[in-house]
């Protein structure tokens, strides 16, 4: 196990390297001038002068590497700097977004926090809705429950986030009156009425996401469970004279959960990129807004940065997710 | 199990799934009862049944399995009403849907305006009809695109051994790419010089249909190459290549119509996400042009006057809903007809 993940870890690093290259040459190849909305009357060696302070001037390969040395050296030693008070990358130029002039990794960490309460909260009540669907489902195969549940999370699955979240909206929001519809990022949750006020606006965000999530993920562990239901040692278990309850919550469902968990991994990543649509419908400031943003203002450090951390995720979510199954699936070996 | 063993029930048996014991009567039934039967390959059990004339095509079986899928007949009607209503609709009210109307606008329903008008006056059921020839016109070629894309790399990684590894890795490469931010960037940066080369429309079609393609052909690919390492070991493969049939005719005679399923499936369900995708994009303001109307587009528009006419925002929204809807319970339907193991039962 461990051999393995020793193995794999150095195989994820050329992956990563060619798609921060392309991301890279995307960029590059791209018609958009960072300067564009300079106005005109600037004169022509002044912006020379600028487009060199953002350090355009060089060639491309001198920038893409100077990016990795700033990427995987300085910003982790600066975060090491601040917290133990060295001074290993002092002075140095950090990876500085057009748009802001403020490092990107500084913007990033504003906004990870409200990407995380929304999108990594809505990710496990769907997970906490769609199992009990799922097993239940399974269990009463072509029951109504299963019917309804099968149709619904077609449903769910079918909808766009951004109409879901436009109808929700439209009336709790706008009809009733319910809930805020814009997400306030400036809220600090101090006392019970603050708390209140926060619950109440994310709960229409988190419904959107929560629901879309678990119409997928209910569908695989249906899956799932039926598999494992058909199984002898279902049969065994009960011929033993184990309680149903025991059989299928404690046999089945264990068995049934290793490949949703690994699912379950394998989506986390793609949540956050998912969550860029939930977070335009709420105006929620968190990654996703900051991505398209920056896109519109043709902020190349940060965009190039932001779709490259969207990668890491990704990787190292595949390959925890190869880890999870060998280790909770012991017929699974890697060796 | 107790009764007699006749060949027409050891063929119905035949499409039974597979099930221990009923499997093996089927076998040796089929074997002893009627050699006729295991003289063709046991490829497609129910058309090489002795008690069927010839006349009985793959296709009719997979259609006879489709229609009795419920859910997937209401989504298929559906979905011809959606297209009719899409191609059709625009000969029958020949309203034009960029026609600005100043004076005639934010109407409710009426009898010049049967769903009412837009803030400029633009005629809302033709703006529908006119929108969702682009989204579904952008969701087929989008598909097509990525199947062929998908089918290609998954053939040639399943069929060369030399190319098995270097493409299975490219397609782990594309899945780690997060395709909905790159899809963002490679459609804002090359909209613009698009459009200007090959005019607003058909410059940003070609590019969301192009992006879409090329960023969805994994699963496809991945698919494909498992069922062609699959069909590789099996004894008709062997046998075509013993009669020095060229890597060529292997693939398009031997290989393509065997994946076809799966092809086919993942090719429905392609069109549902390449749909979800343009709309996303439209959504997000990076799509088509203000005045070319696709059902995101309408969507996106309508937001800022959401709380006056909220119609505006649900008509579209529940159009791409329901297309997405049936198009996704149709491949639902196909996957079930095209699995042998489950048709006829």
């Amino acid at each position: 196990m461990l051999t393995y993940t020793l193995r794999r870890i150095p195989m994820a690093i050329p992956s990563l390297l060619f798609i921060s290259l392309v991301i890279f040459l995307l960029l590059e190849l791209s018609p958009g001038d960072p300067l564009g909305s300079v106005p005109l009357t600037v004169p022509p060696e002044v912006k020379e002068k600028m487009r060199e302070a953002l350090g355009l001037g060089q060639a491309w390969y001198i920038r893409y590497f100077l990016w990795l040395k700033q990427f995987f050296w300085i910003e982790p030693m600066h975060w090491f700097d601040a917290t133990f008070g060295t001074a290993i990358v002092e002075g140095q130029q950090r990876i500085i977004s057009f748009q802001s002039r403020v490092p990107v990794f500084d913007v990033i960490a504003q906004r990870i926090p409200q990407t995380l309460t929304v999108v990594g909260f809505s990710y496990l009540v769907g997970v906490l809705i769609a199992i009990p669907i799922g097993i239940i489902s399974a269990y009463k195969q072509y029951s109504w429950f299963d019917q309804l549940g099968t149709f619904l999370s077609m449903v769910g699955f079918s909808m766009p986030t951004f109409f879901t979240g436009v109808v929700l909206i439209i009336i709790f929001a706008v009809n009733l009156q319910w809930f805020p519809s814009v997400y306030d990022t400036t809220l600090r949750v101090t006392d019970w009425a603050s708390f209140w006020k926060q619950v109440r606006q994310m709960v229409m965000p988190v419904t959107v996401l929560a629901l879309y999530n678990a119409a997928q993920i209910s569908r695989f562990m249906r899956a799932s469970m039926l598999d494992n239901l058909r199984q002898d040692y279902v049969r065994t278990a009960r011929a033993k004279g184990l309680s149903e309850k025991t059989v299928v919550l404690k046999h089945v469902l264990r068995n049934s959960l290793i490949p949703v968990v690994t699912v379950i991994a394998l989506g986390l990543p793609a949540v956050f990129g998912g969550a860029i649509i939930t977070e335009q419908v709420f105006r929620v400031n968190g990654l996703g807004q900051l991505l398209i943003s920056a896109i519109q203002a043709n902020d190349i450090p940060m965009v190039l940065t932001l779709t490259f951390i969207f990668a890491i995720l990704i990787v190292v979510f595949t390959l925890i997710a190869d880890l999870l199954y060998g280790i909770l699936d012991p017929r699974i070996r890697y060796d | 199990m107790t009764d007699p063993v006749t060949p027409s029930n050891a063929a119905a048996r035949a499409a039974e799934p597979a099930r221990d014991t009923a499997e093996l009567i089927r076998e040796t039934a089929s074997n002893a009862v009627s050699p006729a039967a295991s003289t063709l390959p046991p490829d497609d059990p129910v058309s090489a049944s002795p008690g069927t004339p010839a006349t009985r095509s793959q296709w009719r079986d997979v259609w006879a399995q489709f229609r009795s899928h419920r859910g997937a007949m209401i989504a298929l009607v559906l979905f011809v009403l959606i297209l009719l209503f899409v191609l059709v609709g625009p000969w029958v009210w020949q309203v034009d849907a960029t026609f600005v109307d100043i004076r005639a606008r934010n109407k409710g329903p009426s009898w010049a305006h049967p769903l009412g008008t837009d803030q400029l006056g633009r005629d809302t059921l033709a703006r529908l009809m006119a929108g969702g020839k682009t989204s579904i016109a952008v969701g087929l070629t989008a598909m097509i695109i990525a199947v062929t894309l998908g089918s290609l790399i998954g053939i040639l990684a399943g069929f060369y051994r030399r190319l098995d590894a270097p493409l299975s890795r490219l397609i782990e490469l594309f899945l780690a790419l997060p395709l909905l931010p790159l899809l963002l960037l490679m459609v804002t940066l090359f909209r613009e010089p698009l459009a200007k080369n090959l005019g607003a429309g058909l410059g940003t079609f070609l590019l969301i249909v192009v992006a879409i393609g090329a960023t969805s052909w994994m699963q496809a690919a991945r698919i494909v190459r498992g069922d062609v390492l699959g069909l590789k070991e099996r004894e008709f493969i062997l046998a075509a290549r013993s009669i020095g049939t060229p890597n060529r005719r292997m693939v398009l005679r031997h290989i393509l119509p065997n994946v076809l399923s799966p092809i086919m499936v993942a090719a429905t369900l392609g069109i549902a996400s390449a749909i979800i995708t343009e709309s996303a994009l439209s959504f997000l303001g990076l799509g088509f042009p203000p005045d070319f109307p696709t059902w995101g587009r309408l969507l996106f528009d309508a937001i800022p006057q959401m709380q006056t006419y909220p119609m505006r925002v649900i008509l579209p929204g529940a159009l791409i809903s329901l297309t997405v809807l049936t198009v996704n319970y149709i491949g639902d339907g196909l996957r079930d007809a095209m699995d042998p193991r489950i048709r006829g039962r």
